[in-house]
């Protein structure tokens, strides 16, 4: 009878044991690398998010599906590259403040008083690692190994090589964008799997080589020529920008001068045929995907296909004050606004003479008189939802809430100011004549060339240069780099409005001229090391 | 179902000869029939019937039986010898019931057998009145167990905590089984409910269908369901027929729910002097002239109808019942209902001569929801007083709105929007639906009775469904120059879950060796597969909004648990139990090397009262001691596919633009393929007693829960993975408490009784790692509890090593000498001159350490009343209302004037330093205790010559909380989100209402 017992329990275990492959479950609207790198459309869509990482929040418009965990950022809405890094490079200085104290992140900012958890500069930082490791996928998928065998046209093969190549550039850029911020990030590239390693950390000196040798070697060898590529990509001129701004900068990032690098890319970028456009009011406009006179490499945004509440979004509803008539979209957010120390280095706010000077007034006062305050200093409309026409944005969402105005990363009128520092600093290459017409032809341009805006060879001096960069420049992310270089950003050489946390501004602590990694990588990663001071 | 054949083919019809037993059972007290009387041969588990509606049961029993057992949970149990004629039996109340059946995991024990710590709560005990969700029936009623519902909205959940929850990020939510089905109970995060559409997953059971609820609390009773129990197990038994002639039961209850209190906020009066004092003349220039008391416009008194009707009975050897039940519940909240239609039908046949009992459960309800909108709650405190409700135009619904003429929309921009036009132009409405069913069929072999074959197959299929409806005009959602106004936006989530289970017990008494055995192997399948269907948003036109398009038109989310499981039991002399378990569970959300895990347990009890020294000691009627240690796991909470590397598609609003192509971005997630389960190892000790004649029972247990490999969401190192959190292995706490449990009958009397209840839990917990480097003091732990305020919202808890989970953390308040808080002036922990981060503390804890209830009941002759009281201890609330909306900024600050919280009045805060948000001021002791229920009823018997029986009742619910903590109420859930939620967080809570009802109930 035992016998029966047992032989009945074996045929259940038996049936039961054929049940066990029920366990392999695999999700139904997602697929695995294998499949996405199977067909020339998937190698498009990666690399599509290889790019919508610079200007999306998720993978959902407007917020949804994010691409940070909300434990890095609680908003959705704050956690895109370009809104992060405008934050960090424009909130510290004199050019902007936001006027919520309570958002996370923003108390000690502008106050240069920011600690090593700081949700905003945690935001950059993952954000950045983010699109590293994008890039990192991609161009793991991408070797001519990984071509063979799938039997692409060469048209397709060619056309995945030029992406493996912006991918590179693409992650030279945010490795730069870390070593300017942070000094010392972790390090990883394509070489290591997902999941299996712990990151070391490299010093900045050696990043700066890497992102130049990956930067020459993506432009050197499969970015398309100037002009050439599709609308939206990257090609050498890009690259070559980068390297214009890391070589200005190669001072403060190695304590090695390479001013005269700078001119030779800058050089290569003039000799492509970038011109100014010709109104500086048409710059930051919904239709300036088609300035391609003077962007180099542009972040898209789109009403439509690239929503969300950073990026130009956020530069068209974040001024204070800019009512929905001149901003182009559905209300302010009453946030941004600059210290009148900034507005001072125009003429006049009015914008009268140097129309650079898009300043809203009503309803403002010039003087910052309180730091969180949204009436508290001008505001600018330099971005505009609207056509050059001045037409509704074509590509509006109904709701008006998101832009359309497309955001350059590098643009020629900055070529010029480059060009113009690394000859007055000493570089070789270029000469300080050419240097001032590059300068007066800038000023033309944002003078209407009328009146008085020339400027004469003894005015081309490093502090009217750090002026005009400010005037020419500001909102475009480029203030807290240029003032570090400049020795002005930590020092009491130039004091704003609430600098330090103090109405008439006062020198801080000079570990500020980099941010702190944060802390939760500090414990999820034992091979990094606080940058000094924090 | 091949098994099934392969158990109907085995043996053929045979058994010795038996004889028919009948009988009737009656209470001693009045002479009234018992129903549901449990008949069994002696020591013979596996054989009985149950007694009818007039407390007659027949009964088949073998040549060998002498003696019937009689039980009854409140009754206790009886055994009688059985005679010629037909037994009538009269048992009396309040007596041991020891002996009584007990539902565990696979299987029934007598509950002097139990091993482990067990607690059944039956119909008789339930918490009365208006129920929306079953498991508010045991409220306060079960030691160690908490249920807090999460708001006063009609069908709202409960957040449940056996033990105070095992995990931290994963699942704290016990494993519910509804007659043998394992219910999903994962919410999906950010999702209020397993279904969508419906308040909570359980308000589908019919509360009058369920005939007991048991709580097995420790390893040892819990493991045997071991991938699921860590945070323990509660199954519920819905009613079964009977035998015999047709019984009817008819009740019907009505209700009236009432506002207890609103939010303090400044009155227009007190308002427009604030405003007039402090603000601009151009914000003055905006107050109106009416003065309008918000939460009056929103709240209302709501009226409830609940009716049943249950059908039961015999036919022949076909016990069954069939009921059917409606109920229509009105929100306290204007526009809020629900209406939910259920059905329940349950056969029990016995075949082939008792060899084959089958049981077959099916329940389902429909409900109609219209929920309404939360937002208005927070809108009608902060709305201002002085602004009238309606405009005298047409536009925006009729409703006054601000408005600004320089806007599109004419609206003006980031304002609350009127709180009354917020809920009558939103129409939240669905439809859901859930089924439960199983067939159960137990089969003793023919050739050997000893042995059962038991096959248990099952369903439980929901379709959450519905839609957010604005209407054209709603401020809410107005858009200028669109295609469209307003939403119209659907939404469809289902669920199909699949059980099937296996097992084989064998029984055998060894008079021999004065020994019992029971053991038991089996094997369980569970699928469970979700269907979130993803459409496009539209306008309440019906016209597409542009670019709204999804990715997917569908997600499909399933994972598969499959287990091996076995069992002995255990005695000696009846003294001495030895329960053994072991579980191995698979789980798909694992890859496969770390697929399986062992799960198990042992337990010891010592019955001393059978002990020769405590045997004819009169004065203590049972004693027993019980020792358990057991393993259980954990893998709810967590992606059902992230071990596995896996792109998803991004919408198209969210795509990238190459030339003129635009193309959707295929994003790679985040995965982690070394994850494993969470487990969690208890250690319990229990003593159950009972003391002259069983008028004074009860146990006290102690226990200490370790549980290990975290499911824990942590930071990994930036650049080495997809995402920079992924839930890992890591960390581990403990909670360790005791629970006591008293019965007493102070007066046992044939005209009157009175009995007693008591129950109090004490549970701490601690958390002991968090970080993959061990307690690395750099980290300072995990943030929770969301507060509300600014932008982007901050936290105010932490989850911290050394201390217990969710415990505030802020920054410590200064005051003056008169006791006034100063406004942004805090302790300077660190001395560095600098309020930041580093000067947080570790203040009070969110959730409770002791818990108690209290019950009473008073019964004289025919008439009953009683109260059920709850109360917890040690817990902290922070007002997130006073710190949020307690200032001046709130009034002026913003676009538009804002009334403010009364708090205001009381510190007089500018509001315009964000720190002051997290003052510690704003936390207070939210210890409360709270009248749950009290109620009265009268039997009138049989109405005149008539089989009728009559019982009228009427109670109030939520009667009265005594609390120091100044907000609505101190009684904060966890919330359904999963893992650490906002304990303790008070913000814009739906108000639990005070609930008046009236019922009255037919059996004939």
């Amino acid at each position: 009878m035992n016998i029966k017992i047992f032989a009945a329990i074996t045929a259940l275990s038996m049936l039961m044991a054929a049940c066990t492959k029920d366990l392999n479950r695999q999700p139904s609207d997602a697929i695995t690398a294998a499949d996405v790198y199977s067909t020339p459309l998937g190698y498009n869509q990666a690399m599509a998010k290889v790019y919508a990482a610079f200007a999306n929040t998720g993978n959902v418009g407007g917020t949804g599906s994010a691409d940070l965990p909300s434990q890095i950022i609680a908003d959705e809405g704050n956690s895109d590259f370009l809104r992060l890094y405008f934050n960090l490079q424009e909130l510290t200085t004199d050019e902007a403040a936001w006027s919520w104290e309570s958002d996370a992140g923003i108390q000690g900012l502008h106050e240069m008083s920011w600690s090593s958890n700081n949700a905003i500069i945690d935001g950059l930082y993952y954000r950045s690692f983010f699109q590293i490791t994008l890039c990192n996928d991609f161009i793991a998928h991408s070797t001519d190994a990984a071509l063979a065998g799938k039997g692409f046209s060469s048209a397709t093969v060619d056309t995945i090589k030029a992406y493996r190549a912006e991918a590179r550039f693409l992650r030279a850029y945010q490795y730069w964008v870390l070593m300017d911020l942070f000094g010392n990030p972790p390090y990883v590239d394509e070489t290591m799997a997902i999941g299996t390693f712990i990151p070391k950390q490299i010093s900045r000196a050696d990043l700066f080589k890497y992102v130049e040798s990956e930067l020459i070697g993506a432009a050197d060898s499969g970015l398309i020529a100037p002009h050439q590529n599709q609308l939206g990509r990257a090609d050498q001129a890009a690259a070559w920008a980068l390297l214009a701004r890391l070589y200005l900068n190669a001072q403060v990032y190695t304590g090695t001068a390479r001013y005269t690098d700078a001119i030779t890319y800058c050089n290569k970028i003039i000799a492509a045929g970038y011109s100014l456009h010709k109104d500086y009011s048409t710059l930051m406009l919904a239709d300036n995907r088609n300035n391609t006179d003077e962007n180099i490499f542009d972040i898209e945004y789109d009403g439509k296909y690239i929503q969300n509440y950073g990026g130009t979004t956020y530069l068209i509803h974040g001024p204070a004050a800019i009512p929905d008539s001149v901003s182009g979209c559905n209300g302010s957010w009453s946030g941004l606004r600059m210290t009148q120390d900034f507005i001072s280095k125009f003429p006049d706010p009015s914008g009268a003479t140097d129309h650079r000077a898009e300043f809203w007034t009503t309803g403002q006062t010039v003087d910052m008189t309180s730091l969180y305050t949204s009436t508290a200093g001008l505001s600018t409309f330099k971005y505009r939802d609207v056509t050059s026409t001045g037409a509704k944005d074509p590509d509006q969402d109904p709701a008006g809430n998101y832009s359309s105005i497309y955001f350059p990363l590098f643009r020629f009128g900055e070529i010029y100011l480059d060009y113009a520092e690394a000859v007055v600093r000493g570089g070789s290459g270029g000469d300080a004549n050419t240097a001032l017409g590059y300068i007066n032809a800038l000023r033309g341009r944002a003078y209407g060339d009328s009146g008085t805006y020339t400027i004469n060879a003894s005015q081309l001096t490093l502090p009217f240069i750090l002026d005009e960069r400010g005037r020419e420049m500001y909102y475009e992310c480029c203030r807290r780099t240029d003032l570090i270089r400049f020795g002005e950003f930590t020092t009491g050489t130039y004091l704003w409005a609430w600098k330090g946390g103090v109405l008439g501004g006062t020198a801080v602590d000079d570990k500020y001229n980099l941010f702190p990694i944060p802390t939760t990588d500090l414990s999820a990663n034992p091979n990094l090391k606080q940058n000094p001071g924090y | 179902m091949q098994i099934l054949l392969f158990f109907l083919c085995i043996g053929s019809a045979l058994s010795a000869q038996k004889r028919t037993i009948t009988g009737r059972v009656t209470d001693v007290k009045d002479g009234s029939p018992l129903a549901g009387v449990s008949v069994q041969p002696k020591g013979d588990l596996k054989n009985g019937t149950v007694t009818n509606s007039d407390g007659s049961f027949t009964l088949s029993v073998g040549p060998n039986v002498k003696f019937l057992t009689f039980s009854i949970i409140g009754y206790g149990s009886e055994d009688h010898a059985l005679g010629s004629g037909p037994m009538l039996i009269a048992l009396s109340q309040g007596t041991s019931n020891l002996n009584e059946i007990v539902v565990i995991g696979y299987g029934t024990a007598r509950k002097k057998d139990l091993t482990g710590a067990v607690t059944v709560v039956d119909e008789k005990q339930f918490q009365k009145g208006t129920i929306t969700t079953p498991e508010q029936m045991i409220a306060g009623k079960v030691p160690g167990v908490s249920i807090i519902s999460n708001s006063g909205e009609p069908g709202a959940g409960s957040t449940i905590r056996i033990r105070g929850g095992s995990s931290l990020s994963a699942n704290n939510n016990p494993l519910i089984v509804v007659d043998g089905v394992p219910l999903n109970n994962d919410v999906l995060k950010g999702q209020n409910s397993v279904i969508p559409g419906a308040g909570s997953a359980l308000s589908f059971i019919n509360p009058n269908d369920i005939e007991s609820f048991t709580v097995l609390k420790d390893a040892s009773a819990t493991a045997i369901y071991g991938a699921r129990a860590a945070a323990g197990v509660i199954i519920i038994t819905t009613k079964k027929g009977g035998s015999g002639r047709v019984k009817f039961s008819l009740t019907s209850a009505n209700s009236v729910s009432t506002l207890i209190k609103q939010v303090p906020v400044l009155s227009a009066a007190q308002f427009r002097s604030v405003v007039d004092a402090n603000a601009t003349a151009a914000q003055i220039a905006t107050m109106g002239s009416a003065s309008t008391s918000w939460q009056d416009q929103i709240f209302q008194t709501a009226f409830g109808t609940n009716d049943n009707l249950s059908i039961s009975g015999g036919i022949k050897k076909l016990p069954y019942r069939i009921s059917v039940g409606y109920q229509d519940q009105n929100g306290i909240l204007k526009t809020d209902y629900l209406k939910k239609t259920s059905a329940a039908l349950t056969l029990s046949p016995v075949l082939f001569d008792n060899h084959l009992k089958i049981d077959v459960h099916l329940l389902g309800a429909l409900e109609s929801t219209r929920f309404g909108n939360n937002a208005a709650i927070g809108a009608a405190t902060s709305f201002d007083p002085t602004q009238p409700v309606y405009s005298k135009s047409a536009r925006f619904g009729g409703y006054w709105e601000y408005l600004d003429p320089t806007t599109a929309t004419g609206l003006k921009a980031l304002v609350t929007r009127n709180p009354l036009g917020l809920l009558e132009e939103h129409y939240n409405t669905s439809s859901p639906k859930r089924s439960i069913g199983n067939i159960q069929l137990d089969y003793k072999f023919h050739w050997l009775q000893d042995l059962h074959a038991n096959v248990n197959a099952g369903y439980d299929v929901s379709d959450g469904q519905g839609h957010t409806r604005t209407t054209d005009s709603a401020a809410e959602t107005y858009v200028a120059n669109a295609p469209g106004n307003g939403e119209n936006n659907p939404y469809k989530l289902t669920n199909t879950n699949t059980v099937f289970e296996a097992y084989l017990s064998y029984a055998k008494d060894l008079p021999r060796i004065k020994s019992h055995v029971d053991i038991l192997g089996g094997y369980s399948f569970n699928n469970y597969l979700t269907t979130l269907y993803n459409y496009a948003q539209y306008y309440a036109n019906g016209v597409m909004i542009p670019s709204t398009t999804p990715a997917a038109p569908s997600d499909k989310q399933e994972h598969t648990l499959i287990s091996y499981f076995g069992r002995a039991n255990f005695s000696y002399n009846e003294r001495y139990l030895l329960t053994a378990t072991l579980r191995d569970d698979g789980s798909s959300r694992f890859a496969p090397q770390n697929r399986w895990a062992l799960f198990p347990s042992a337990a010891l009890a010592w019955n001393i009262k059978n002990e020769s020294f405590l045997t004819n000691v009169d004065a203590v009627s049972q004693l027993k001691l019980r020792l358990g240690y057991g393993l259980t796991g954990q893998q709810d909470g967590i992606g059902n596919y992230d071990y596995l590397a896996y792109y998803s598609l991004s919408d198209s609003s969210a795509a990238y633009i190459f030339g003129d192509n635009v193309y959707q971005g295929y994003r790679p997630a985040g995965f982690y393929s070394a994850r494993r389960w969470e487990q969690t190892a208890t250690s319990n000790a229990g003593l159950d007693y009972g003391f002259l004649n069983n008028r004074i029972y009860g146990s006290i247990d102690v226990y200490y829960k370790k549980t290990t490999n975290l499911l824990n969401n942590v930071t990994q190192p930036a650049g080495s993975n997809f995402s920079a959190y992924i839930v890992a292995n890591v960390g581990s706490m403990t909670n360790q408490g005791i629970e006591f449990n008293l019965g007493f009958q102070p007066i046992r009397s044939k005209d009157l009784t009175w009995d007693v209840a008591f129950n109090v839990t004490y549970n701490k917990n601690k958390i002991t790692n968090l970080t993959v480097i061990p307690n690395d003091t750099a980290y300072p732990g995990l943030p929770g509890g969301t507060i509300a305020g600014g932008i982007g919202g901050g936290t105010a808890e932490i989850s911290a090593v050394g201390g217990p989970k969710n415990t505030f953390y802020l920054y410590r308040q200064v005051y003056n000498a008169g006791g006034q808080p100063i406004e942004g002036v805090f302790v300077d922990k660190n001395n560095d001159g600098d309020i930041n981060q580093s000067d947080l503390y570790k203040s009070k804890p969110a959730d409770p350490q002791t818990f108690l209830g209290f019950t009473t009941n008073v019964t004289w002759r025919r008439l009953n009343a009683g109260f059920v009281l709850r109360s917890s201890l040690g817990m902290y609330d922070y007002n997130n209302i006073w710190s949020q909306t307690g200032n001046l900024n709130q009034i002026k600050g913003n676009p538009a004037l804002y009334n403010a919280s009364a708090n205001y009045l009381t510190t007089h805060f500018r509001g315009v330093n964000a720190q002051n948000l997290l003052s510690d001021y704003y936390i207070s002791n939210a210890s409360f205790l709270r009248m749950d229920n009290i109620y009265i009823g009268y039997n009138f018997g049989a109405l005149q010559h008539t089989r009728t029986n009559l019982r009228i009742t009427a109670g109030v619910q939520n009667v009265f909380v005594i609390t120091k903590y100044k907000g609505l109420d101190p009684e904060i859930g966890a919330g359904t989100d999963n893992g650490l939620g906002n304990p303790g967080i008070d913000n814009n809570l739906y108000p639990r209402p005070r609930v008046f009802n009236l019922g009255l109930n037919l059996d004939f």
